[in-house]
């Protein structure tokens, strides 16, 4: 009965002017867990390749490496809200603020017009509580995408950038697995790429302020590198950026992997701390038999390098979403750490 | 005395009852994983996860991220988690809520570490057991079990066998338990690290390289490790050759070494028994590699060992024992306690020789060393350490 009566009114906002759905506030701040996706009324189409009004795509200057997946990354802050702007650290987004990110595969990475396959969407909702972790699961069509807090494996294929054909296990993470990367370092889960100098590009920042949907911004902006662009900085600088954007989520002096005391976030002077001539804690095999995290000059002694070129599970770095080795992202490194004065003092 | 009021008294009692608690109950089959994690996603503070009796063949960590939650099996022979298929995360099962009591299943060849719990106020280990079920190797997980960075720990009843670092491994934590435990065929059996107030007694140690480690390591968020009791163990036939991956702080462990006490402060050894132990059954030693960490103290200090019982030793002193071979050549062994000479307050009254480095730094070699017998059982007595006091709730989690 009630279902038919959603019929008609559903009806009824067709045949008048067909009113756009809006995204669902009150879904979104509530205390609700929706198994579809399509109940937030955030993204459309099929594989949720549309944002709805007031969904907005954003771009990082260097993202987090996700097995060579494609991101399409998507904001939105509810009306009337704006958010905060800080100096360091994420964004102040404000209750009722999503997160979106979907995460895909085209099918020929050297012809991307062949066609992409979408696989699933994160959520991250900000409610009065604190923020959530959602991930929704397509399904083969595209036409809807279900919650797995459990998370799942499926398996991907894709014809790499080299020609060859690649295939993995793909990991889509349980929302434990969600707070072990977005962990807040007090109990709760914070999001981590929407910083203001990975923000920085594309005029993405000034879009904002002029819809009204940051408070502010300063004058003089800080910009992350791009990573893989030569031209936005340094190897060393652009090796930190990737550190930051790759590492720093847990290895920081409050994240998940703090206790190791290896912190690679991007305010880290150098020192052991950031690796440099650092011992292992508790790598385990994850050692590979080298002594230091960092072995200035010698890449092909460096833990880190040996961890990022793993896929053992026991060893691999990062634990969680890495089924390939990024090979671009261990080159950077390998020629940061290449260049690195030696100390001999420091030396085994 | 008034009557409480009837409201007042059923109030308090839902909140001291347990019966509210739900428990999910969790079988072998297919979609283990699945299934297991869902429910350890599910469970609300206070809830219990059975684990069924039988095998769990499971392709990724699990983890539990609920306060209060009880993970219990059938016995840590009969609820046995397998990650022999394991294809991502850094450990078999991680734990990052408080009050957690885990008890009665078995984890067996996980790729990284067994049982990891951050930040998981008064955890208790009860009644498990953490194995790589071939053997000691080189390839298998660092740690058996690993609770870091948590305030009250309470190990008891858990056996660890194959780790490539320490069975039991306790790091940057405060207030600690390990007891009526057994770590064998790992490189380190039971290992405190950088923590605050620990005791260890009642537990067995057996053909590991290395029996029972008291170490500081600079560098760390918590360090200046001190107030540990090492008391009523047996760390005997430490027989396994040190598999540990180089790099670690553990490959530098000698094979045969009964306990090793690294820069700590305020460390008693007593009542122990130790035998068999090929390099030696107790070694004092400062911290030898270089370091930059202006906060960090290299040297043992206030190290009191009295009441052991020592059976024999020394008799094939490790590789990784500087000095070892030379040492069993001009004495026919090493004494049973070493001591490398640096650090501060070295009182020993066991009933066996003590031989002396003679080092000044913990970081010179041996061959700048002056071997001598000595005796370190003069001055006054040191005070006792307080026994470690966990809350009632933990201890009355595992009656």
């Amino acid at each position: 009965m009630m279902r038919a009566f959603a019929a008609l009114a559903a009806w009824g906002l067709l045949v008048s002017a067909s009113p756009p759905i809006l995204v669902d506030d009150a879904l979104i701040t509530g205390d609700a867990l929706p198994a579809s996706l399509g109940e937030f009324h955030l993204l459309a189409g099929p594989y949720g390749q549309t944002p709805n009004a007031g969904v907005t795509p954003y771009r990082l200057n260097t993202p987090l490496f996700s097995d060579y997946a494609e991101k399409f990354r998507y904001f939105y802050v509810p009306p009337g809200k704006k958010i905060g702007w800080r100096d360091d650290g994420v964004l102040e987004f404000p209750v009722g603020s999503v997160l979106v990110k979907s995460f895909g595969y085209p099918i020929d990475m050297r012809a991307p017009a062949k066609g992409l396959r979408i696989f699933e969407t994160r959520l991250l909702i900000r409610r009065t509580s604190g923020w959530i972790a959602l991930p929704y699961v397509w399904n083969a069509d595209g036409s809807e995408a279900t919650l797995r807090r459990a998370g799942m494996r499926i398996n991907v294929s894709w014809i790499h950038l080299d020609g060859k054909p690649r295939a993995i296990s793909y990991a889509i993470p349980n929302v434990n697995q969600c707070k072990g990367c977005h962990d807040d370092g007090a109990g709760g889960i914070s999001p981590i790429g929407p910083k203001a100098h990975n923000l920085n590009r594309d005029g993405q920042l000034e879009a904002a302020l002029r819809a009204g949907r940051i408070d502010r911004l300063p004058a003089d902006i800080p910009r992350l590198p791009v990573w893989d662009d030569p031209a936005s900085a340094s190897v060393a600088l652009r090796a930190r950026a990737y550190l930051e954007a790759n590492c720093a989520h847990c290895h920081n002096p409050k994240g998940p992997a703090n206790t190791s005391g290896l912190w690679l976030n991007w305010e880290q002077g150098p020192g052991p701390n950031l690796g440099i001539y650092k011992r292992p804690t508790a790598a385990g095999r994850g050692s590979g038999n080298d002594e230091f995290a960092i072995d200035p000059g010698h890449p092909e002694r460096s833990i880190m390098l040996y961890r990022m070129q793993s896929l053992d599970p026991g060893i691999a770095m990062p634990e969680l979403g890495r089924a390939s080795v990024h090979q671009e992202g261990v080159a950077l490194l390998s020629q940061w750490i290449a260049a690195m004065p030696v100390q001999p003092a420091n030396q085994p | 005395m008034k009557p409480i009021p009837f409201f007042v008294a059923a109030s308090l009692l839902a909140l001291a009852s347990p019966a509210l608690a739900d428990t999910i109950r969790v079988e072998p089959g297919a979609d283990a994983q699945s299934r297991l994690q869902s429910a350890l996603i599910d469970a609300k503070p206070g809830d219990i996860v059975e684990i069924g009796a039988g095998r769990f063949d499971l392709t990724d960590g699990l983890s539990l991220d609920v306060d209060r939650v009880t993970v219990r099996g059938a016995g840590p022979s009969a609820t046995i988690l397998s990650f022999k298929g394991q294809k991502g995360a850094g450990e078999g099962l991680l734990v990052t809520a408080d009050d957690v009591v885990l008890r009665g299943f078995a984890v067996e060849d996980s790729r990284g570490d067994g049982i990891k719990s951050k930040g998981a106020n008064r955890i208790v280990y009860h009644d498990l057991r953490v194995e790589w079920t071939g053997g000691p190797k080189a390839t298998n997980g660092a740690y058996g079990v690993y609770p870091v960075e948590s305030s009250d720990v309470l190990i008891d009843k858990v056996t660890v066998k194959g780790a490539s670092d320490a069975g039991i491994y306790v790091g940057q934590s405060k207030n600690i338990i390990v007891r009526n435990s057994l770590a064998m065929f790992n490189v380190a059996g039971i290992e405190i690290e950088n923590c605050y107030g620990a005791d260890v007694y009642q537990n067995v140690a057996t053909h590991n390289a290395g029996g029972i480690l008291v170490f500081d390591l600079p560098n760390l968020p918590q360090k200046g490790g001190h107030s540990v009791r090492i008391f009523s163990n047996r760390s005997e036939r430490n027989d396994t050759p040190n598999f540990a991956p180089k790099g670690n702080i553990v490959a530098g462990v000698p094979n045969g070494t009964g306990v090793i006490i690294m820069a700590n402060r305020d460390v008693h050894v007593f009542n122990n028994v130790l035998g068999e132990n090929g390099s030696t059954n107790i070694f004092i030693v400062g911290y030898r590699n270089s370091f930059t960490d202006t906060g960090y103290n290299p040297l043992p200090a206030n190290v009191v060992i009295g009441g052991n019982m020592h059976g024999r030793a020394g008799y094939a002193p490790g590789p990784q024992f500087e000095g070892g071979a030379e040492m069993l050549a001009a004495m026919g062994s090493v004494p049973p306690i070493v001591w490398d000479g640096t650090g501060s307050n070295i009182r020993v009254t066991d009933k066996a020789p003590t031989l002396s480095l003679g080092l000044t730094d913990p970081k010179a070699r041996a061959t700048s060393a002056n071997p001598a017998v000595v005796d370190l059982s003069q001055g006054a007595e040191p005070a006792m350490l307080a026994p470690i006091v966990l809350p009632q709730s933990m201890e009355a989690a595992i009656r």
